[in-house]
Formats: C-alpha cells, sequence, structure tokens
C-alpha cells in the first residue's frame, strides 16, 4: 500500500462529496468553484466532453438529450427493473438491450453503461481531492445504500475502477453516518440511523460499545426517496398545466426539467416557510403560477414518506428491540429536512431526532473515518471498529423454484455458508448453480445475483462426486464463491455470469478507454491554460508599447520583441502547449528591460510630488511583474 | 466469459502446515500469534474448538460475546487492511468462521442444530433430500405428529377446517374463533416450555461431556440417547412453531 491518502467518497443520487481524515477530524474537500457538494449530474459539451457537477446541471434544462441525473437509479439493474422509473426519469435506453444485460443509456449520440457514468462523477471527485492535496489520490472508501444488493455494489466498485481508483471497502450509508456521529458523541448505546436521500431509503439499527460500532438490524427500499417526491409534484403540476392551459408538456423534455428545478426550490422553500409559489415560464410566452402551502404539500407527499414505516418496524422487530430501547436517532440525507418526515420519526421512535450533524455531508465524513480506520494514522480512530451485516437473505434456486437461503439477512459480515452438490448422470462434468438475493420462497420473486457453472468435474458415476461449494459474503457485502471436489481434491473452475453486470474484461476496457481520455483533457487544459497566458502577455506587451519606457529602448531590442511577437502569435492557435509555453518564455526573456524600465517609471512618477522626506519608500515595488513568468503546475 | 481460477499458496512449506507463526516463528496460535499479534491461516476446526469451548451446550452468552468482540479486533479484515495479500485473505477467511460460529453458538437452538450435526444426528423435519423430494414430487412432507399432543391436533385441525368453510361463506361464530385463539394461546405456551425441557437436556448432555474429559468411559448407547431426546424436543418444537402459523393464518384470513 502507498502512503498517499485514501479518500471517503458519498456517491449519492442526487449530490456526492469527497472527504478525508485531517489530523482527528474528518472534513470536505470543496470543489474548484468552493462547493462541497459536486451534484450527480453528468452532460457533454458541444465537443462530446463530459462535464460533470454544478456545470452539467445547466445542460438538463437547455439540452436535456446531453444530461443524466440521478444515475444511481440504474446501477447494477436491468431494463425490466427499470421500466417503470422511465415514466419519470428521461433516461434514453440503447434501442438493443437485452433482458439481463447491463443497461446501456444514450447522451447526445454516444452510449454510457451507468457505472462509466459514475466513474466521471467519481473522477471529478478525485481530481478535487487532487487538486487539495497536490498529490495523487488512488485509494478511496466508497458508500452504498445498506439495501443495496451485490449487484448494485459490483456496480459501484467497477465504478471506482474504471475512475482510477482502488476501492479498499464499500461501506453502508448509515453505518458510516453512525460512524461520524459515533466520533463525535463518543457514547456507547442503540442507534438508529434513517437515512432518507435522493433515490434510497435505509433504516439501521447499531449497537455501538467501546468504539465497536455493531449493526443489529437494517432494512430499506433502494427506490424510494426525494426523486419520488418531485416527482409528484412535477407530475401535478404538468397536470394543472395541461387543464388550465391546455398544454400537454409532458414529453417536452426542457420543460420538464424546467419544471423539475421549480418544484426542488419549492420544495426546499417549504422546509421553512408556510407557503411558497411556483412561477414558471413556459414555451409561447405563457406563464403557470400557483401558490402552494406547507399543507398541501405534506398532505401530498404523505403516500411517499409512509412507505419509510414498513421497513423500520420490520428492522426493529428483526433487531428484538421497542422504540424505547433505542437511545437516538440520526438523521441523513436531504430529505430529511421535511418538517414532516422529522415529525413521523420522532412518532416512530418516541424520541426527537438528533439533528446536529448536517444531513448532507454526514455520509462522506463516515466514509472518511472507515478510510482513516482501514489506513491507520489517527488516535481517535485506533479502537473503532466496523461489524456491519447483509440486508438480504443469500439463497440457492432448488427443485421447485425454490430458494434455499443459505446465508439469512442481518448475519454479521463477513459470512459463509457450503453446500455439498453432486451429479446426476454418469460423468456429468457441469454442475449449474442460481444464486439470488431476497427473502421470498420462490426463486422468480427473488434478485437473481448470478448463475455459476462449476465446471471440469472429474468424470465419475452419477452421484459419486462430492462437491464442496463455499459463499463467502465479504466485508464489502459482495459475494464470492469456490468450489472443490472432495474425492479428487481438485478445485473446480468457476465461470461467473453476473446478472446486470459488466464481466471484468469490459471493467478493464473501460478503464483504458477513460485512461485515453484524461490523457486527452488534461493535453486539452494544458493548451486552454497556455493560450491564456499568451493572451496576458500580449496584452502587457500592448500595453508597453503605449508607455513612455517604450522610446527608451533600442532599435535592436525592438526588433528582437517585434520576433519574439510574431512568433508566439504563429504558435498560439495550434495544439502544441509546450511550443507555446517556449514562446512564451523566449517574450518574457526579450521584454525583461522594458518591464524593468515600466517599473521604474511608475515609482517615479509616483514620488514626482514628494521630497524625500515625506516619502516612506515602504518594502519595495509590491505590484507583480506585468510580465512575471506565469506559475504553473 | 471471465474465467475465475483459485490460486493455492506455493509457498514451501504452506504457512498451515507449520506448527510456527509464519512471521516470528513462535509457537503457532489458532487465530493470530499471541506473540507478534500476526493473522494465521485458519485452521478446519469446528465452532467448538474455534472458541476454546469444550463440545457442551450450556455457554455462557456474555463471556462467548466478550470473546467474540476481542478477537473481531484482531481478526477483522478493516484491521489488517495494510497487510500483504496472503494475511488479508486469511483475515476475511478467519472472520467470517469467527462471525458463522458466534452467529450459532449464541442462539440456543442453533447451537443444539450445530451439535447434532457435528455428532451425526440428522433432524427428520429439516432433512434436505426429504425436503427436495416433497417440493419434486409436490406431496406434503411426512410431518410426525408429537404423540402428547395427537388428541388436541386432532381437535384443533377439525375446528380449523370449519372455521375455513365458515369464512367461505361468509359466516361468522365468535365462539369458534375465541375458542381457537385460545387454544393458539395454549400452544405458544407450550413452545416456550420446551426450550426449558430443552436445556434440561443440555445439562444431561454436558455431564456425558465431563465425565469423558474426566478419562471415564461413556457408552454409545448413552451419547445417542442423549442426543435422541433434543432431536425430539427440536421436532416437537418444530411442529408447534408450524401449527401456530397454520392457525394464524386461517384467524387473519378473510
Amino acid at each position: 500500500m502507498t502512503t498517499d491518502r485514501i479518500v471517503g467518497i458519498d456517491l449519492g443520487t442526487t449530490n456526492s462529496l469527497v472527504a478525508f481524515m485531517q489530523g482527528e477530524i474528518p472534513v470536505v474537500i470543496p470543489g474548484e468553484d468552493g462547493s462541497n457538494l459536486v451534484p450527480s449530474v453528468v452532460a457533454l459539451d458541444q465537443n462530446n466532453q463530459p462535464v460533470i457537477g454544478n456545470a452539467a446541471r445547466n445542460s438538463l434544462i437547455s439540452d436535456p438529450e446531453r444530461a443524466v441525473y440521478s444515475i444511481k437509479r440504474l446501477m447494477g439493474r436491468g431494463v425490466d427493473d427499470v421500466k417503470d422509473e422511465l415514466k419519470f426519469f428521461p433516461f434514453r435506453l440503447a434501442a438493443d438491450l437485452q433482458p439481463g444485460e447491463v443497461l446501456r443509456i444514450k447522451l447526445g449520440k454516444k452510449t454510457f453503461t451507468p457505472p462509466e457514468i459514475s466513474a466521471l462523477i467519481l473522477r471529478q471527485l478525485k481530481r478535487n481531492a487532487e487538486r487539495f492535496f497536490g498529490a495523487p489520490v488512488t485509494q478511496a472508501v466508497i458508500t452504498v445504500p445498506a439495501y443495496f444488493n451485490d449487484a448494485q455494489r459490483q456496480a459501484t466498485k467497477d465504478a471506482g475502477r474504471i475512475a482510477g481508483l482502488e476501492v479498499l471497502r464499500l461501506v453502508n450509508e448509515p453505518t458510516a453516518a453512525s460512524l461520524a456521529y459515533g466520533l463525535d458523541k463518543k457514547q456507547n448505546g442503540i442507534v438508529a440511523v434513517y437515512d432518507l436521500g435522493g433515490g434510497t431509503f435505509d433504516i439501521s439499527i447499531l449497537k455501538l460499545h467501546d468504539g465497536i460500532f455493531e449493526v443489529v438490524a437494517t432494512n430499506g427500499d433502494t427506490h424510494l426517496g426525494g426523486d419520488d417526491i418531485d416527482n409528484l409534484l412535477i407530475t401535478i403540476a404538468l397536470d394543472d398545466i395541461q387543464g388550465d392551459l391546455g398544454l400537454d408538456l409532458r414529453r417536452n423534455p426542457e420543460v420538464v426539467q424546467t419544471v423539475r428545478k421549480a418544484v426542488i426550490e419549492a420544495k426546499i422553500a417549504l422546509s421553512s416557510q408556510a407557503s411558497t409559489k411556483l412561477d414558471i415560464e413556459l414555451p409561447g410566452g405563457k406563464r403557470y403560477l400557483r401558490q402552494i402551502t406547507r399543507d398541501q404539500f405534506e398532505q401530498l407527499i404523505q403516500p411517499v414518506i409512509d412507505k419509510t414505516v414498513g421497513p423500520c418496524k420490520q428492522a426493529m422487530k428483526d433487531a428484538g428491540l421497542k422504540p424505547e430501547q433505542i437511545d437516538e436517532v440520526v438523521l441523513v440525507g436531504g430529505s430529511t429536512r421535511i418538517p414532516k418526515v422529522r415529525a413521523l420519526v420522532k412518532e416512530l421512535f418516541q424520541r426527537g431526532p438528533h439533528t446536529d450533524l448536517n444531513p448532507d455531508e454526514v455520509v462522506a465524513l463516515g466514509a472518511a473515518v472507515q478510510a482513516n480506520i482501514l489506513g491507520g494514522g489517527s488516535v481517535a480512530t485506533e479502537n473503532m471498529l466496523l461489524l456491519d451485516v447483509t440486508p438480504l437473505s443469500l439463497g440457492i434456486e432448488v427443485a421447485g423454484g425454490v430458494t434455499d437461503k443459505i446465508i439469512l439477512r442481518n448475519s454479521t459480515i463477513p459470512a459463509s455458508a457450503t453446500q455439498f452438490y453432486t451429479t446426476q448422470v454418469d460423468g456429468q462434468a457441469n454442475v449449474a448453480i442460481h444464486v439470488l438475493q431476497g427473502e421470498r420462497e420462490l426463486a422468480k420473486d427473488c434478485r437473481s445475483l448470478a448463475r455459476f457453472d462449476l465446471k471440469g468435474i472429474p468424470a465419475m458415476a452419477a452421484g459419486m462426486a462430492r462437491i464442496e461449494v463455499k459463499f463467502l459474503i465479504d466485508a464489502n457485502g459482495i459475494l464470492h464463491v469456490s468450489a472443490r471436489e472432495q474425492r479428487s481434491g481438485k478445485e473446480a473452475e468457476i465461470q461467473v455470469q453476473p446478472s446486470y453486470g459488466l464481466t471484468d474484461e469490459q471493467v478493464e476496457s473501460m478503464i483504458l478507454d477513460s485512461f485515453d481520455s484524461a490523457e486527452e483533457d488534461f493535453r486539452q487544459r494544458q493548451v486552454i491554460e497556455a493560450r491564456n497566458e499568451a493572451a496576458t502577455i500580449m496584452a502587457a506587451l500592448d500595453k508597453g508599447k503605449k508607455s513612455p519606457a517604450w522610446a527608451v529602448l533600442t532599435t535592436e531590442e525592438k526588433k528582437n520583441i517585434a520576433k519574439m511577437e510574431k512568433a508566439l502569435i504563429a504558435v498560439k492557435s495550434e495544439d502544441d502547449y509546450q511550443a507555446i509555453r517556449k514562446a512564451i518564455d523566449a517574450l518574457n526573456q526579450g521584454t525583461m528591460r522594458l518591464a524593468e524600465l515600466m517599473m521604474d517609471s511608475a515609482v517615479t512618477t509616483a514620488l514626482k510630488g514628494k521630497n524625500m522626506d515625506e516619502t516612506d519608500m515602504g518594502e519595495g515595488p509590491t505590484a507583480p511583474h506585468p510580465m512575471a513568468k506565469a506559475e504553473f503546475e | 466469459m471471465m474465467t475465475k481460477t483459485l490460486t493455492t499458496i506455493t509457498a514451501k512449506p504452506a504457512p498451515e502446515e507449520t506448527q510456527s507463526c509464519w512471521s516470528c516463528g513462535t509457537m503457532r496460535a489458532m487465530h493470530f500469534c499471541e506473540s507478534c499479534g500476526k493473522v494465521q491461516p485458519p485452521a478446519p476446526v469446528d465452532y467448538f474448538t474455534f472458541f476454546g469451548l469444550p463440545r457442551k451446550l450450556n455457554i455462557e452468552v456474555a463471556a462467548l460475546d466478550k470473546d467474540f468482540y476481542g478477537l473481531s479486533r484482531k481478526l477483522h479484515p478493516d484491521l489488517n487492511a495494510r497487510a500483504g495479500d496472503r494475511e488479508q485473505e486469511w483475515s476475511l477467511q478467519q472472520s467470517s468462521l469467527l462471525n458463522d460460529a458466534h452467529r450459532t453458538l449464541k442462539d440456543p437452538i442453533k447451537r443444539t442444530q450445530y451439535l447434532l450435526k457435528l455428532e451425526g444426528v440428522e433432524l427428520e423435519e429439516q432433512s434436505k433430500s426429504a425436503t427436495e423430494q416433497a417440493r419434486s414430487t409436490g406431496q406434503a412432507k411426512k410431518q410426525i405428529v408429537p404423540p402428547d399432543l395427537l388428541e388436541e391436533v386432532f381437535e384443533l385441525n377439525m375446528q380449523l377446517e370449519e372455521l375455513r368453510m365458515q369464512k367461505k361463506m361468509g359466516e361468522d361464530d365468535p365462539a369458534l374463533i375465541e375458542e381457537i385463539g385460545r387454544q393458539k394461546l395454549e400452544l405458544e405456551e407450550k413452545y416456550e416450555a420446551l426450550l426449558h425441557e430443552l436445556q434440561g437436556y443440555w445439562r444431561t448432555w454436558d455431564a456425558l461431556m465431563d465425565r469423558e474429559q474426566a478419562g471415564q468411559v461413556v457408552s454409545e448407547d448413552e451419547r445417542k440417547r442423549a442426543l435422541d431426546r433434543m432431536v425430539d424436543v427440536l421436532n416437537r418444537r418444530n411442529y408447534i412453531r408450524n401449527l401456530v402459523r397454520d392457525v394464524s393464518e386461517v384467524l387473519e384470513s378473510d
């Protein structure tokens, strides 16, 4: 392992953040624009170059065919899963998708898989961190919803790899939040974390004792969040517009996105105001104006937030706890700012929630704490250990289409189970295994995780082979399978067909693509910066030509400067940034004396009206040399 | 299509095969070296041995938990993240074994079932082949009615049939529902009582283990009898649980 810093990343549905442990305290690393939150929005600009975050948000309205948001909703999912999402989300799927295949979505004329889009967001966070540290960042801890299944987790790991990050650990979001909370409070007790984000809901119940953060039970809904509230409001607004103004604008992407933006602003306003107004400009100069009160809003969203009650009750049941036994409730996710949500939490757990921590940042901060536990380095985390659980039961499909559960939900991970298989037919060389996740009885109602083929079983009579298959869920919540034929001692080959996922080879190829375009991006940035400097130095030279100092120069010097200037102009419009830099340097050299003369004359002019006694000479010139050599990395 | 092959450790001799710590040479401990703290390759032991416990059923859960947390701090992959690949793999294997062992031994029923499995006894109800056969033929699995419940079960089943018929015809007999409800509560009490009965048989088994430990001979018969008693309790308990579930289903249906 390198001594480079390990960062903690919250890859959220709506916003993403990167953080690290600064001494004994976790802090969020801001982006270039100074903002801590990077909106999880990706767009392609006119040159088909990816744009991420705040810059991409504007594209959502101006150029929606080239932008995408809430990509987390598609991670680890197949075309059948997302059919319903398409009604509310402008995801443009590639036309030729097969069931069981990884999704591909269109941005402009290009297609991307969800891990590739997430990788672009991760790469942006990576760059923000590298800029902050002035050093490379290659390792990260990334958070996922606790209720994410194996395919969704694998997709997140793939995204990290594509972005050039070694993902040391996937941490469940509520658990990460509890780390940030526990580091802050240093108290033992039972904590419930209620995490309602943009797209997912998680409830986790943990026991904190002597630095150990032990998850007792977890539950949730990976299809429930602030986005659903937004979609409710968008639908109502569009229905309204159709009713009032007779315009059906549902198929107009720009209008839908404009409505979405307005509806989100209204939702946020209603957390602190009793009423607000929707005021949306529509095509054709029409306007949609509507007053909305907090009461109306609360009535509308009640069915959405009510869906969080079932998982909370189930989690408490699985934990064997009553609400009065819970010491603290921690809120995570922007949607927990809604007063109605807070009221619901208070009712469910019969206590007011803990609201000290910033619900937008707490997960990233917790991820940074976990990064620190893994990498060592702080006294604060010396005695801390996370014991998390698998949220879904792991099962095998057996005769009759039934699921045989081999690892139960809420089992502490790492966890394993061993099953024995044999052959049905003489000389059978392969055995097929279908692994599932979920709580239902029938395989078809559970989530297909993968199909494994055990190959290379030594030829034997039917029923003679005794194949020991070990299923291991690692600390990331991801499944690994190994197999051994006991009689021969031979280790069987396993061919993995991940459902809705990328194969290792596909991920590898994506890393290379990303790498190439990273090189290209780097080069393009250098060219732009060099051209900017060239413009600056030439503007300064123009100024110099108009100054009295110019007259002092010899003809030789002036000729030389003219030559350098011409050379720079010639090379400036080309793509070779190194050549541009060289020309800038040459011009700098050539104008050195001119600069000195200008400096002197400036001082002389300033001193003209004063005598020596009055003049405060100060510390000498503090203005930067107008033709100073530019600093660049 | 990606092929994953399993690799075997090529260092000779493999750490699993030596008696000493691969890192500092001290006598090999089961989980981690007492001397230098390094995680050791997992040994293929049963859950009791993993916790250094005799094969006895009465376990002090508080002490088990304490051991569990202590071992977690040494074996967990998060705390071995800076170790080499080999150690990280051992850490993963060891902590999954630790978690599996803890989960099994902590719960009284799972603990009992595990011991029975170690002793080579299979529970009738739980036998996998019986389940598979039932599923493939579509027939209900043969359920042995515990003899002491025969009469009760017979009567209760009749009452449930009657209630099902009534519900189908949209009728309602509160007296019948109350009677069934009362019987359900009785069954639930029996269910609780069975756990105490089981714990009694634990004592019997543990006494046998103590005798063996002291060097005395314990006959196969004695072992078998003690184990059979426990199997019987577990079967009765399962039966009652299934019955209570059926009753609940009928009571709650429309």
